[in-house]
């Protein structure tokens, strides 16, 4: 019996020191060659939501969002393999996302299955929430009208998808998509095309920048890292070719 | 005469629903050019509403496109059913009392497969949806047709069709309703335009489709509707019904040739050939438009709706013309032809209208 509690208390301690020792896996998203020109979202066409952005910059779309140091956003980071046999801690938390403007905000961001997806609606008219899984996701299609003011929704997937995507079809230019994982380890680049994956256990993982216009097929690039106590850097750089 | 005087309203009725018809396959051409087929999640109702008392004042975005489309629908429906009934209790043709039954289950079929196409959430649906669309046209416009008085045998005295020359009609029909199946199958992939240049694609006659390629274009597409990335099936289906349109125009071009050296010059089928070869090119021309406006949701109505009017025109072109062919054997082989008041077969009073 005492042998027993001894192992039980060695396995939690081990366990905990694991999780003391997490490291962050950071980097940057930088961009190569000439991205093609954005253009204007048709939002100023619609009356109605063309009066929230009377006055306001035309909005374009957010294919390469790239600052002046080459930083990329809305790319999507996860660890695509390493975590086999360690204990995936389940989710926590919601994501939220928000129908504002008659834009979808972020327009790109992580879930880990089984994780409460919040989408709420704040503009003063409605919108439909039509989710548009992959054929062979094994995530199911839903579409959802969604009145001002009415209450939010919730949404759960099981399978992991990059891209799992979201769109409006009453104003056909909002969209937001989802990078859907099975584990807590996933991050997405921010404005200067920096990133952080927190808590990651010790050990040597592929991580995957998926970007998604230029990896139309949810495939990105890849390489090894090896976290430690200090964590681990993983830079990446995607290039756009030539025209 | 008598019976067609009879069936005056009757006809302007059907002819009024076959316009109703082809103004909802425009409508049906804007749903899906602005990507709208979604835009109302529910069905029968709209928004949790009875679909009749949906407030106009939430008609935004693409819920303007898809509720009128129903609404629209609601309306042939009704005349449709009203149609039957009609030709029930008025037409002496059995057969045409049963077409009258027939459209009226192909409209419900139809409006049917509209709600499951957004309750089931399938494409592919969408696609029957738009050829059932069609055929359910010609058949009003056939109604329309046969309730005139373009459908006295007296219409066609003097006058036949070669054989030859009718299925050359024929094959047109058929070459255009592809060609509607074809662009239906386009729309419903919701990737846009697959081939954005034209009379080239990609630069090149047939354009490549290996991976590196259609990653590249990928890349490069900025498109504020986002539409799904372009397949190599999407680029198979776009060149296909280029080649389609060509091979269709040439059959067209080859029908309007062949009824000016074969049918007499009297004969409406000379005017009705060249009028669908005007036509046809019309279509093509604003086929080249769709693709050099990227698939301008006004311009691509534009041509589904010449799309659906080639088809009528072909199709009531050749049935005017079987129908000449006909009357023609009858009235050589059987009985000098007679005038407004029928045919004798086996001896037998064949009152014109029951042809």
């Amino acid at each position: 019996m005492r042998k027993t509690i001894l192992l039980a208390l060695s396995a939690v301690a081990i366990a905990s020191v694991s999780t003391n020792y997490a490291g962050d896996i950071t980097g940057k998203i930088s961009l190569k060659g000439s991205a093609p020109a954005e253009k204007d979202l048709p939002i100023a066409n619609d009356p109605f939501c063309g009066k929230l952005f009377a006055g306001k910059p035309v909005t374009t779309t957010r294919f390469y969002l790239a600052d002046s140091s080459g930083g990329l956003a809305d790319t999507f980071v996860f660890i695509k393999s390493g975590l086999e046999g360690k204990t995936i801690p389940a989710a926590t938390g919601a994501v939220h996302v928000d129908q504002k403007g008659c834009e979808y905000l972020p327009y790109v961001f992580g879930l880990q299955t089984g994780q409460t997806l919040n989408v709420k609606n704040s503009d003063p008219l409605m919108h439909n929430v039509h989710v548009t899984p992959g054929a062979k996701s094994g995530n199911k299609e839903s579409n959802k009208a969604q009145m001002a003011g009415s209450k939010d929704y919730e949404y759960t997937f099981e399978h992991p998808e990059v891209f799992l995507r979201f769109k409006c079809d009453v104003h056909p230019w909002m969209f937001a998509y989802a990078g859907v994982v099975d584990h807590p380890y996933f991050a997405v680049s921010a404005e200067d095309g920096s990133f952080k994956i927190a808590n990651v256990p010790p050990g040597e993982y592929v991580v995957e920048a998926v970007h998604r216009k230029t990896h139309p097929r949810g495939t990105g690039i890849t390489q090894t890292v090896k976290v430690g106590a200090d964590g681990a850097k993983a830079d990446f750089t995607i290039e756009v070719p030539a025209n | 005469m008598g019976e067609f005087r009879k069936n005056r309203w009757l006809n302007r009725f059907a002819i009024f629903s076959a316009v109703a018809t082809w103004f909802l396959i425009g409508l049906g051409g804007l749903v899906t050019s602005h990507e709208a087929g979604m835009a109302v999640p529910d069905w029968p109702t709209t928004y949790g509403y009875n679909m009749f008392l949906f407030p106009p004042s939430q008609w935004i975005g693409g819920i303007l496109y898809e509720h009128s489309h129903r609404l629209l629908a609601s309306f042939v429906g009704l005349l449709t059913t009203i149609l039957a009934i009609w030709l029930w209790l008025t037409e002496d043709r059995r057969w045409l009392r049963w077409l009258g039954v027939a459209a009226f289950l192909a409209v419900v079929l139809q409006g049917i497969l509209g709600g499951l196409r957004v309750k089931l959430m399938i494409d592919q649906l969408g696609i029957f949806h738009a050829a059932l669309a069609h055929v359910f046209l010609v058949l009003l416009c056939f109604i329309a047709l046969v309730t005139s008085r373009a459908w006295e045998p007296v219409r066609f005295t003097g006058w036949s069709v070669p054989g030859a020359t009718v299925s050359l009609i024929w094959i047109a029909t058929g070459l255009i309703f592809t060609q509607l199946v074809l662009g239906a199958s386009m729309r419903h992939q919701h990737a846009g335009l697959a081939v954005p240049d034209f009379p080239l694609a990609y630069g090149q006659l047939w354009p490549s489709t290996d991976e590196v390629f259609l990653e590249k274009i990928n890349r490069e597409r900025i498109d504020p509707l986002e539409p799904n990335p372009i397949r190599a099936s999407h680029i198979h289906l776009h060149m296909t019904h280029r080649l389609g349109a060509l091979t269709a125009l040439s059959v067209v071009v080859a029908l309007a040739w062949r009824t000016r050296r074969s049918v007499m010059g009297t004969a409406p089928v000379r005017r009705y050939a060249m009028g669908l070869l005007v036509l046809m090119v019309i279509q093509a021309g604003f086929g080249a438009w769709t693709v050099w406006s990227n698939k301008a949701a006004d311009v691509a109505t534009v041509h589904v709706l010449l799309g659906a009017t080639g088809l009528v025109a072909a199709s009531l072109t050749g049935v005017l013309s079987a129908r000449s062919g006909v009357l023609a054997r009858i009235g050589s082989s059987r009985a000098p032809f007679v005038r407004n008041v029928g045919v004798k077969i086996n001896g037998e009073n064949l009152a014109a209208n029951t042809l």
